[in-house]
């Protein structure tokens, strides 16, 4: 059986494909990409943008530990629903992932439940306490795509030295969650104006920017490849762009609240506005978009962290950081980046695939004949409100509820298999 | 702001007084000498029937008992019956939610539940998804509104007083509040409540305890006391919490002393004129010397007195002419 996606606007950052034509899939694979293909189905994908199943490499899935958040499962179809193929999940579960036992647990999981392809990250210490190291080599081995202790960052900067020494001896990036948590204090939103307000502990940037320098030091240090996971201030944007001219191998990220939200949507003591780091301010935004725009950033993720609706309706210093993002990912973009034209959308996609799977050296995240059919389909165009019924995640805790929004994913495929259709 | 006694309470709750007009917090100011006379009544029968058959429940989650006092003598002075609910447990995590500990006393029918909470945002949280009217009185170092009403009464009533004029607002009158800001919920409800009224704020403090970001909002900060007093007609002393000393907020209590201490020699610098307060209670001789809080200028106890009336007339107007209670 084979299927053809008919005249689509073609992008594939990886070959820097961007036209309207024909793709061909059969046996889960690409099997032609030109014009007037001919396949047992087609699939009319006039007007819809056709580019690689997307990439997000900071997920949680909670499982094992917290199934009543979210599972690989529903991970699974969260993804699919936001057009994203190939996940890397944060091993801050319970148990945390830090031994090969553990990585293999959620790499048959994957296999037995998930929809898309899941990929582990590992603890870069036992039990993520910031001591030991983990057996990076075997977990490696065992399907780790890189070391990190996500959720925390090392205190010990001696620890944090001979994590990055080691994980650059095996060949893992480490993806670091920078946060100096003396500094932060208690904090839970964006110290400023509206936390003052609020009487809330703030968490002021530099409790962020500090520890993202010094973390990129310790990886120069080290000669190891080190990741800035969801960068949210301006400083931590400059700070990673004068990094990489003095050639640091360092690569960064931000994730869609960053750059569409900033710390009033708190206001109210709104929990689906409270995550780590905290969202900013206008002038944070406008630097994190400069950031995309000459490549300081290297890639969008979500941070998809699920939490149950009776755990965020707390009070606000009480509930869990974390909102899910893998279902509002590509329009969040659109949206906020290409629409008002800060980046093209071909730029776009490649934040979203190529930027990604670059840093953890993922085969994913382009469309080549004899490659995996792993597609996206979707309208940049389409407007949509988000309601609950448009989340795959066991959990919806998401400020963009109620938020209209543009581009829509329309059909996913991974491995050649349809994945998500949207019903609307 | 004659005029604005015809307007209508519409509130169901009251968490905070960043949400309220200046019309009305003037509402509660115009009601409370009514509530202040039943108090005084010759009769010795300090007693109306507003809120006879109704249920006022007192949450407090932090101690309190000034403020919880005042509020259960409000209740009472309107005929409601009280129902006392403490919990000790106010920040665990596991445990009963606040919505599941709400449900519990709204299904005993309260009409009235005054809540006080040490996580800022905990009445808010309430306030949207249940039935019984809300009065937070006070929610972490967030909102202390009825604190801010009796304050700005107190206020409104000396300037009457001292001016002659019965009529007399809030307009212009200049007010220092000193000590620790940052962590005060007194603060934050009087500063939203003085600027509504029209009145001009000053802030004085250690660096590491007054916000910076409120110079935004058009107050004045400063961290000389001096500066502060020179033309306040209102001297506001907040409480100095010992535990911010512990977490080596300032370097001793006998460098605060020094230069923030509100005493009579300090207090030269200030109008004749100028009225002292404390939300209390008073760290005798620290924030404040025993002097200035006994003597002539001070009318701290006026406000526990106003206090009772502010309430009173809080809660009659949430229950009696505010919306409806679901």
């Amino acid at each position: 059986m084979s299927l053809v996606i008919a005249n689509g606007h073609v992008v594939d950052p990886a070959s820097g494909l961007s036209e309207t034509m024909d793709v061909l899939v059969a046996d889960g694979r690409v099997r032609e990409m030109g014009k007037s293909l001919r396949g047992d189905e087609t699939l009319d994908a006039r007007g819809l943008v056709v580019c690689p199943g997307l990439v997000d490499i900071q997920v949680h899935f909670r499982e094992p530990g917290f199934e009543s958040k979210e599972t690989i499962a529903t991970g699974s179809r969260a993804a699919a629903r936001g057009g994203v193929t190939t996940v890397v999940t944060m091993a801050n579960t319970n148990p945390p992932i830090d031994n090969a036992g553990l990585v293999e647990l959620v790499t048959r999981r994957a296999r037995e439940t998930a929809c898309i392809k899941v990929r582990p990250a590992a603890c870069a210490t036992k039990g993520m306490k910031g001591e030991e190291l983990t057996e990076m080599a075997e977990l490696k081995e065992a399907g780790a795509v890189a070391v990190t202790d996500d959720g925390r960052d090392i205190r010990s900067s001696a620890v944090m030295r001979r994590v990055l020494e080691y994980a650059g001896m095996v060949g893992l990036p480490y993806l670091a969650h920078c946060q100096d948590e003396d500094l932060s204090d208690g904090g839970t939103m964006h110290e400023g104006r509206h936390s003052m307000l609020m009487g809330v502990c703030g968490i002021p940037r530099e409790a962020e920017e500090i520890r993202i320098d010094r973390n990129i030091r310790l990886a120069e240090l080290a000669g190891a490849h080190i990741h800035i996971q969801h960068i949210s201030t301006a400083g931590g944007v400059q700070i990673v762009r004068d990094a990489k001219r003095r050639g640091a191998r360092v690569t960064a990220e931000s994730a869609p609240h960053y750059w569409s939200l900033t710390a009033a949507a708190a206001m109210g003591f709104n929990t689906h506005a409270k995550m780590y780091p905290p969202l900013r301010e206008e002038e944070d935004i406008a630097a994190i978009i400069a950031g995309f725009q000459d490549g300081t950033l290297d890639n969008i993720a979500t941070d998809h962290a699920p939490h149950t609706r009776s755990e965020k309706d707390v009070e606000f210093q009480l509930a869990p950081f974390g909102i899910i993002g893998l279902e509002t990912m590509l329009a969040l973009t659109v949206t906020h980046l290409v629409r008002p034209g800060h980046i093209t959308l071909e730029k776009a996609v490649a934040l979203m695939t190529t930027g990604g799977a670059q840093v953890c050296s993922l085969e994913a995240g382009s469309l080549r004949v004899d490659g995996p059919a792993d597609i996206t389909v979707f309208d940049p165009e389409e407007q949509w409100t988000v309601t609950p019924a448009d989340f795959g995640s066991k959990s919806a805790n998401s400020p963009y509820l109620g938020t209209t929004l543009a581009g829509r994913v329309k059909h996913v495929f991974c491995d050649g298999r349809p994945v998500h259709t949207d019903k609307r | 702001m004659a005029g604005t006694t015809h307007a209508v309470w519409t509130r169901k709750d009251l968490v905070g007084i960043a949400d309220l007009t200046r019309e009305e917090i003037e509402m509660v100011l115009d009601a409370a000498p009514q509530f202040g006379a039943v108090s005084q009544r010759a009769s010795g029968i300090k007693k109306v029937p507003l809120l006879q058959g109704r249920l006022v429940v007192l949450w407090f989650h932090e101690p309190s008992t000034r403020t919880r006092s005042s509020f259960e003598l409000a209740a009472k002075r309107l005929s409601a019956d009280t129902l006392a609910v403490a919990s000790s447990t106010s920040s665990s995590v596991k445990g009963e939610t606040l919505h599941d500990t709400l449900a519990n006393i709204e299904a005993m029918r309260a009409d009235i539940t005054v809540i006080r909470h040490s996580c800022a945002g905990a009445p808010h949280l309430l306030a949207g998804s249940h039935r019984s009217h809300i009065i937070n009185a006070g929610d972490g170092r967030h909102e202390h509104p009825t604190q801010a009403l009796l304050d700005c009464y107190t206020m409104r009533e000396s300037v009457r007083r001292r001016t002659g004029n019965p009529d007399a607002t809030l307009d212009g009158v200049k007010v220092a509040i000193v000590g620790d800001v940052e962590h005060s919920r007194v603060a934050r409800s009087d500063i939203h409540a003085l600027l509504k009224l029209g009145a001009k704020v000053t802030v004085c403090g250690p660096s590491t305890l007054v916000p910076r970001e409120l110079e935004r909002y058009g107050v004045g900060v400063t961290h000389r006391l001096k500066e502060a007093l020179e033309d306040a007609d209102v001297v506001y002393s907040l409480r100095i919490q010992l535990e911010r000393q512990a977490k080596a907020l300032f370097p001793s209590l006998r460098e605060y002393i020094k230069l923030f201490r509100i005493d009579a020699e300090s207090l030269r610098h200030a109008p004749d004129h100028a009225i002292v307060m404390h939300p209390g209670p008073i760290n005798r001789d620290l924030e404040l010397s025993t002097e200035v809080a006994d003597g002539p200028r001070s009318v701290i106890l006026q406000q526990v007195t106003n206090g009772v009336a502010v309430r009173m007339a809080v809660m009659h107007l949430l229950a009696n002419s505010g919306g409806a209670a679901r």
